[in-house]
């Protein structure tokens, strides 16, 4: 039954159709939602304009926290299991994490300039989101330095000491005094945003997420074929 | 053409740096992955073409194998 299922999954991952339609999809929510983020949406009573540049960088935070966690969960799988395919899912996971991870950084830099003054301050959620990103390199470097089977011991282990890193960060902001401001975004208790603002925002984490899904695909499909080239000859 | 947009109250090169840099890396990500798939299609489809008969049905076995060639059928 299990095998059925991971046959029909692998089957979905490998489709091109799927992966055009999720192109589709991504295009169609990105158009929308940098319309309503650059131009629908209003301007802050307190950071008027430079506000909208939280239309990229929230979600780019999101995500790349979200593959991490994933990465890690799967590695886990991969250590306790030995599965396979937990190694291809998390190893194409990767690239798009690390992606949305810089480009969380970089536009929150540019970001803080006009809020804070500075393109940078060593403060814990700065700090913390730099430190996954060296997680995230550390990881695909070690795809690149070892060969194929140390590679997975090494980057599972990356990956679960780095997922300590996730809850630092999404609480750092309670935890200590912090330049950056916390959280107004709450699955828990309300949020402190107002929907004019809540819907562009969702509409670029979903084609966000969106992007990271086909990237998850292309990067897949890149890896299984690398493994099914060097199984041919071998039949 | 309605400079308040590119403007945006002084903070325009703020925001259409941050809009401007996340998209560069879209394309580029997209990109390379892009020119890695292709590759590694290519390279599937030289194998495959050097595969012998009996080779080629154990290999269509698998319908993973099979799904891939049908994505390079045209390089075959």
């Amino acid at each position: 039954m299990l095998s059925l299922i991971t046959e029909k999954t692998k089957k979905i991952l490998i489709s091109s159709k799927f992966r055009n339609l999720i192109f589709i999809l991504f295009i169609i929510f990105l158009s929308v939602g940098l319309f309503e983020a650059l131009i629908l949406s209003p301007q802050d009573y307190i950071q008027s304009d430079s506000v909208r540049i939280m239309y990229v960088h929230v979600p780019s935070a999101w995500i790349s926290l979200g593959i991490f966690s994933m990465i890690a969960f799967l590695s886990l799988g991969v250590i306790i299991f030995k599965n396979k395919n937990f190694v291809l899912i998390s190893k194409s996971l990767a690239p798009s994490g690390f992606i949305f991870n810089l480009i969380a950084l970089v536009t929150g830099s540019i970001w803080g300039k006009p809020t804070w003054g500075t393109w940078w301050a060593w403060d814990p959620r700065i700090t913390s989101m730099l430190v996954l990103f060296l997680f995230y390199f550390l990881y695909l470097l070690s795809w690149k330095l070892f060969e194929k089977n140390k590679a997975v011991k090494i980057s599972s282990y990356i990956s679960i000491i780095g997922v300590i890193n996730v809850p630092i960060i999404k609480y750092s902001v309670d935890w200590w005094a912090t330049l950056h401001q916390p959280s107004s975004i709450n699955v828990l208790s309300e949020s402190t945003i107002h929907s004019s603002m809540l819907i562009p925002l969702f509409l670029m984490t979903a084609a966000f997420a969106l992007f990271s899904v086909l990237i998850f695909l292309m990067k897949y499909n890149v890896e299984l074929i690398k493994v099914k080239n060097k199984g041919l000859n071998r039949i | 053409m309605n400079l308040d947009l590119l403007i945006m109250n002084g903070y325009g090169l703020y925001v259409w740096s941050a809009f401007a840099f996340t998209l560069f890396n879209f394309l580029i990500l997209y990109k390379v992955t892009s020119r890695q798939l292709i590759k590694e299609k290519a390279k599937f489809a030289r194998k495959y073409e050097t595969l012998n008969s009996d080779q080629i049905i154990l290999a269509h076995k698998q319908s993973t194998n099979r799904t891939f060639v049908k994505t390079v059928a045209h390089k075959i």
